[in-house]
């Protein structure tokens, strides 16, 4: 297929360019320019991270796992487009030079990547930006002062891209520009693997080397990425980025958006999206087991056709959803409600890490008895599983610790999960449990999260 | 010495502007000649057998693969071993672990033979693998005769008649290198058969030396070159040797030059990782905490291959007693052959796992008779050594040691005698710096009002001894020239991995000279330049090459101190080089006018330089000897928040105060330290490596293997060098910094083992590394025993 895009400033025009060539590639092994580095070829390590533009804003993306398709009408640049044409270096490149924020200098193409996007938007929160991106000589602290102090520096002109205005590609088959036209075609070729952020197709291709054919890239859809809130429900359109989402759902439910900080990193977060999330029916998921406890519905579209069925009925076994061919995730609607919505993400590291266990809560407690409970975990099962025997031990009772002890023989009706290299089956359940007791001692006001705890 | 000029100042790494603006090359980024091809082994799937069948023929019928070779095409040495020669490069049949490379597809492109490589049909007879130390020690599979064994005192009788005598245990989990820059080779053929090989490694000489045998060649045929790598720590001591053989190889077969580069997968899969150890340990001591005797035992999983194991494992030895004056004291260790990725160096060499079981001791000591593990420790340091510099100064609020123990002689128990030691300082600032004992007190206070998660604090010390163990590596050899412009080319066989070693090394040339830095270019570490040269590890490379260079640059400069002060009339020793200028008596002229002057004179300005460390000697069967020639020191102190719930920890400040003599370099020594900390803390924290019951490793990416993040490191970080100077003349008096502050992570395990222990009576005995899981079952322990 043919694409075009801005490379640095330069207008690129490429064509017949394989649809799963990655960006990464394409940089080093076709154009020359080897500055963005490959690390790890997975998104976790953000070496290869880049800053893309487009009308949605500025953002750092991971080029390893970014498809050339998904380029069309973007203004990319990367590290060697940093500086200006006269060499005046960015002032994340001066400070990082200053601050000592390079050592063997291979995670420092990617950081600057990152922190040029961060300087550009503004974004201070460093230990956020920057979480996709690993350094293993410097233990970071010289990258954050250097992050601070470039911050003080306006942000040179040379990085606003001027944007393609022939933004629509010559032919919609690969890069449908609608909904309607992506349910046409789908239902056309129902065997096409539909690429959204490609966060996780990425790995498809890069590490199990597989030869997709055909595929559909959804990031045209615009229809497809507009949140829209009103009275009854939060309804997410399934091509709205973590980041997106992140932002339109912390201010309802603080908690669900705290755990979405801790969702992968910024360049993934800026990539995937809540419906490719859902329906790549992984059991280790983090936003289902939330959605499914706010009793968020899903809107399954096939060609023309809709229904609408509650998220956790979707997951019917490992591996299995209730989807058929040719029908994809439109879109996610969660009810408007009051918070009671706690999300705890158990993880060996607290930032960029796959959940060992992800439990969220939402336990109505009206005068000291408790009306209704939906509790649901990811890691525990084969899919991410609501706790149905621990909420019936819950309901009608009153909300005590003798309560939550009573109700210590449910788990393990509820949950029989696997030991893997990211926990046992026994630290499992018992984290479980006990993230039960701490659902219920912040309700009392304690203090139960290590992260809120400062020296 | 004369130290003015740049030595001694805070310049930033020589890279960085090419780094932050993508221009520095790595070996992957160097432009390759036409028709370059791409190298990837196929691997094995199991851990032990032989293979009955390997059909190669989808491998060689994919399109767009050239060659592929099994060991039988190899024309020379089937070795890439470092050691023995128990290393083939490609199977000889045997497979000794998953991952092991059975042969090597040569294709046109990278993602072609990465996707040929897996189109083999391989039969395999299948063992029954040795995994762990207890399948190890049951089938006793051991490297060398048996386990080495060294002894001081009578450690049995001081055990009996001790007061108090406890045992423990402590496992380490190994740890991944996780360099960025993943292993990479570049060959390309020369005429006559010669090789010119790029290569990420630590050691080209080692990467000269196995490509010549590879290839039937002696090494004058073989061209080895290390610009810069992304990352080193030990992972490309010897883990590089197998690719840069292989693109050899294929280069020498195909007559095309070959490049070879890990996947990030293939790469944590196939390489070594450090030791993983188990320690246990029996300890006898007083009321006041001193040590009277501890017999250890200490097993090291080494992998299939003998690899470096042998000095790791005798480096955890020399350090069983890090700080400490141990006069009963038995080690006995293990060096264990198993089916696993052969075990090699990794920062600090084995010296970490030895300190971690000895620090353990304390802390387990401290915890039985109830009182601050710090006044343990200082019960038994060795005493500051007064005088020069490094003499303490007397702090009332600091607590010397009780004089019936004052008397003590500091000797390791290996018999080198300690002579700089500073601990008792270093400690006391540092305990004053970051108020460890307000603080102490507060974490108890905190702890008493919360009773879900809980704080721990713990403050522990490094001394790390500087030398390679295998005394004839302590060499290092220089090529300077000064140009007829005045400008100036360095070489040395250290290579850079982001230390700094070239800034550092060009700093010592340019005060020397008295010339500003820039005058000074960096060049490649080059075999053709400087031979015979020793790995850039053991933190060696600035006190070994920075005194190479130096040596040749005063070659030169007296050469032209000669010239000049006999041109000028006046006596050579009057004649000064500072400020870029050269002056003799009242005539000053320009560095460059100097040199020009002497070129047109015909005095020569090139030198090579050599350096060897004086006064090593070491027995390493008996244990006995000088193995060091001087000892690093450091401190830490780290806070954490542990949540009982979950085990979920972080660390909320650290404070080291690390010796890093007269630094030459205080910013980078500073990048060091800092980078360090949060490596060994890593190492014994979130960084856990699982292998599989079928002898597969489960984090064999970045999803899965943990380094430390951003938000990991302390949310209050304080780092400071102590201002200390070597008793021994090293280059400008400074001190090696790449391993020694690695161990300032251990106060970050020992604050979560505090945590722990404030949930109960029970010693935690926590395990390494220190995962929310671990922490949690700890926890547990604790709270119901």
């Amino acid at each position: 297929m043919n694409i075009t895009f801005l490379l640095n400033g330069e207008t690129v025009a490429l064509q017949d360019v394989s649809p799963t060539q990655t960006l990464l590639d394409w940089l080093r092994e076709e154009r020359g320019l080897t500055g963005t580095k490959e690390g790890c070829n997975e998104g976790d390590c953000g070496a290869c991270s880049v800053v893309q533009q487009d009308q949605y804003g500025v953002k750092a993306l991971n080029a390893c796992i970014l498809f050339m398709p998904q380029l069309q009408g973007k203004a990319i640049r990367t590290v060697e487009g940093f500086a200006a044409q006269d060499g005046t270096l960015h002032p994340v490149q001066s400070a990082l030079i200053e601050h000592h924020g390079s050592q063997c200098g291979f995670c420092t193409p990617g950081f600057t990547a990152a922190m040029v996007a961060a300087h550009t938007t503004g974004a201070t929160d460093y230990d956020d930006q920057l979480a996709g991106n690993l350094c293993r000589c410097t233990g970071y602290a010289p990258i954050i002062r250097a992050a601070q102090a470039a911050a003080k520096q306006d942000a040179p002109d040379w990085v606003n891209d001027r944007l393609l205005h022939s933004e629509t590609p010559e032919s919609e088959v690969l890069l449908p520009e609608s909904s309607d036209t992506l349910a046409r075609l789908y239902a056309q070729m129902p065997e096409a693997t539909l690429i959204a952020g490609a966060t996780d197709v990425g790995l498809w291709v890069n590490k199990d080397l597989q030869d997709l054919h055909p595929v559909l890239f959804l990031g045209r859809c615009q229809d497809l990425k507009s949140i829209e809130v009103n009275e009854d429900e939060i309804s997410i359109g399934a091509m709205a980025s973590m980041t997106e989402f992140r932002e339109a759902i912390a201010p309802h439910h603080p908690s669900f958006g705290e755990m979405l900080r801790r969702f992968a990193s910024t360049q993934i977060r800026n990539a995937a999206t809540v419906g490719g999330n859902i329906a790549n029916g992984s059991p280790i998921g983090d936003t289902p087991p939330a959605l499914i406890v706010l009793g968020a519905h899903l809107i399954l579209r096939k060609g023309d056709l809709r229904r609408s069925i509650a998220i956790e009925d979707f997951f019917i076994d490992y591996g299995k959803q209730d989807r058929s061919h040719g029908e994809f995730v439109e879109r996610i609607t969660i009810p408007r409600q009051i918070d009671r919505l706690k999300v705890y993400k158990l993880s060996k590291r607290f930032d960029q890490d796959i959940s060992a266990v992800l439990g969220a809560f939402n336990i109505q407690v009206d005068d000291g008895k408790v009306t209704a409970a939906r509790i649901a975990f990811g890691g525990m099962a084969g899919i991410p599983k609501r706790a149905s025997a621990v909420e019936a031990a819950l309901v009608g009772q009153s909300w005590t610790e003798e309560t939550i002890a009573n109700a210590w023989d449910a788990w393990q009706s509820d949950f029989t999960p696997l030991s893997d290299m990211r926990a046992s089956a026994e630290y499992r359940l018992d984290t479980a449990r006990n993230m039960l007791t701490r659902y219920f001692l912040e309700d009392l006001g304690a203090q139960t999260s290590v992260l809120e705890v400062h020296p | 010495m004369n130290a003015s000029g740049p030595v001694h100042k805070s310049s930033p790494h020589d890279s960085a502007q090419l780094h932050v603006t993508g221009q520095a090359r790595y070996v992957d980024d160097i432009p390759t000649p036409r028709g370059t091809l791409h190298l990837a082994f196929g691997q094995s799937t199991i851990a032990r057998g032989q293979i009955t069948q390997m059909d190669l023929s989808r491998v060689r019928e994919t399109p767009g693969v050239v060659v592929v070779l099994t060991a039988s095409d190899l024309p020379f040495s089937n070795d890439v071993s470092p050691s023995i020669h128990d290393e083939p490069l490609l199977s000889d049949g045997a497979v000794h672990y998953v991952g092991q490379p059975l042969f090597l597809v040569v294709a046109e492109s990278h993602l072609i033979a990465r996707k040929a490589a897996r189109k083999a049909d391989v039969s395999y007879q299948e063992e029954t693998p040795i995994l762990t130390i207890n399948d190890a020690l049951e089938a006793e599979s051991h490297f060398e005769d048996g386990p080495r064994i060294w002894a001081r005192g009578d450690t049995a009788s001081a055990l009996n008649s001790a007061p108090h005598i406890l045992d423990g245990l402590i496992k380490m989990g190994g740890q991944e290198h996780f360099y960025l820059e993943g292993q990479a080779a570049l060959a390309n053929p020369q005429d006559n058969g010669d090789m010119v090989v790029h290569s990420s490694t630590q050691h080209p000489t080692e990467i000269q030396h196995k490509v010549a045998d590879a290839l039937g060649l002696p090494m004058n045929s073989v061209r080895v070159e290390t610009r810069r790598m992304g990352g080193g720590f030990g992972g490309k001591e010897s883990q590089g040797n197998a690719l840069a053989v292989a693109c050899a190889v294929a280069a020498s077969i195909t007559a095309r030059s070959c490049k070879m580069r890990y996947d990030r997968d293939d790469d944590m899969v196939i390489t070594g990782k450090r030791h993983d150890f188990r320690i246990s340990y029996k300890v006898g001591y007083d009321d006041t905490g001193r040590i009277l005797a501890v017999d250890f035992l200490q097993l090291a999983r080494c992998g299939w291959a003998q690899d470096l194991s042998l000095p790791v494992a005798d480096r955890a030895m020399l350090h069983s007693d890090n700080a400490y004056q141990l006069d009963n004291i038995r080690i006995e260790s293990h060096r264990l052959k198993t089916n696993t990725p052969s075990a090699t160096a990794f920062r600090g060499f084995g010296g970490p796992q030895g300190m971690l079981g000895i620090e353990r001791v304390m802390d387990h000591v401290a915890h039985a008779l109830g009182c601050d593990p710090l006044e343990v420790r200082r019960v038994n340091f060795y005493e500051d050594v007064a005088g020069g510099l490094s003499a303490p100064q007397v702090d009332a609020s600091v607590a010397l040691p009780p004089e019936s123990i004052s008397k003590k002689v500091n000797t390791t128990p290996y018999g080198q005698e300690v002579t700089d030691f500073v601990l008792h300082d270093l400690v006391g600032q540092l305990a004053q710096s970051a108020d460890y004992f307000a603080r102490r007190a507060e974490v108890a206070k905190w702890n008493a009002n919360n009773p879900i998660l809980k704080k721990g604090i713990a403050l522990t010390p490094v001394k790390f001894g500087i030398s390679f163990t295998l005394t004839h590596l302590n060499q290092a050899g220089a090529l300077v020239h000064v140009y007829q412009d005045g400008s100036i080319q360095m070489n040395h066989g250290g290579t850079e991995m982001g230390q700094g070693l070239n800034q550092k090394v060009a700093q010592v040339a340019a005060s020397r000279f008295g010339v500003p830095l820039e005058h000074v270019r960096i060049t490649a570490t080059d075999t053709a330049k400087v031979p015979n040269t020793s790995a850039t590890a053991a933190s060696s490379g600035s006190d070994l090459n920075g005194m190479a260079v130096k040596n040749a640059c005063d070659l030169i400069r007296a050469r032209m101190a000669d010239f000049i002060a006999e041109h000028h009339q006046c006596p050579p020793s009057t004649i000064e080089f500072a400020d870029g200028n050269v002056t003799a008596a009242a005539n000053v002229m320009t560095f460059a006018q100097a040199a020009k002057l002497c070129y047109e004179n015909r005095v020569s300005l090139s030198a090579t330089g050599f350096y060897k460390t004086p006064s090593l000697e070491w027995d390493r069967i008996a244990g006995q000897g000088r193995p060091f020639y001087y000892f690093a020191y450091g401190a830490a102190v780290t806070e954490v928040v542990i949540d009982t719930l979950t085990g979920e920890n972080r660390i909320l400040r650290a404070d080291l105060l690390h010796d890093a003599g007269t630094s030459l370099n205080p910013a980078l020594d500073i990048g060091q330290v800092e980078g360090a900390y949060v490596q060994g803390a890593g190492w014994l924290t979130t960084e856990e490596l699982v292998w599989d019951d079928r002898g597969k490793l489960r984090t064999h990416a970045p999803s899965t293997y943990k380094i430390p993040a951003c938000s990991d490191r302390p949310d209050i970080f304080k780092v400071a060098l102590y201002q200390n100077t070597n008793a021994e003349e090293t280059i400008y008096r400074s001190k090696a910094v790449g391993e020694p502050p690695f161990m300032l992570g251990i106060s970050a395990f020992l604050a979560l083992s505090d945590a722990i222990s404030s949930c109960g009576s029970t010693y935690p005995a926590l395990h390494a590394p220190a995962t929310a899981e671990r922490v949690y079952f700890a926890t547990q322990r604790v709270i119901h025993d």
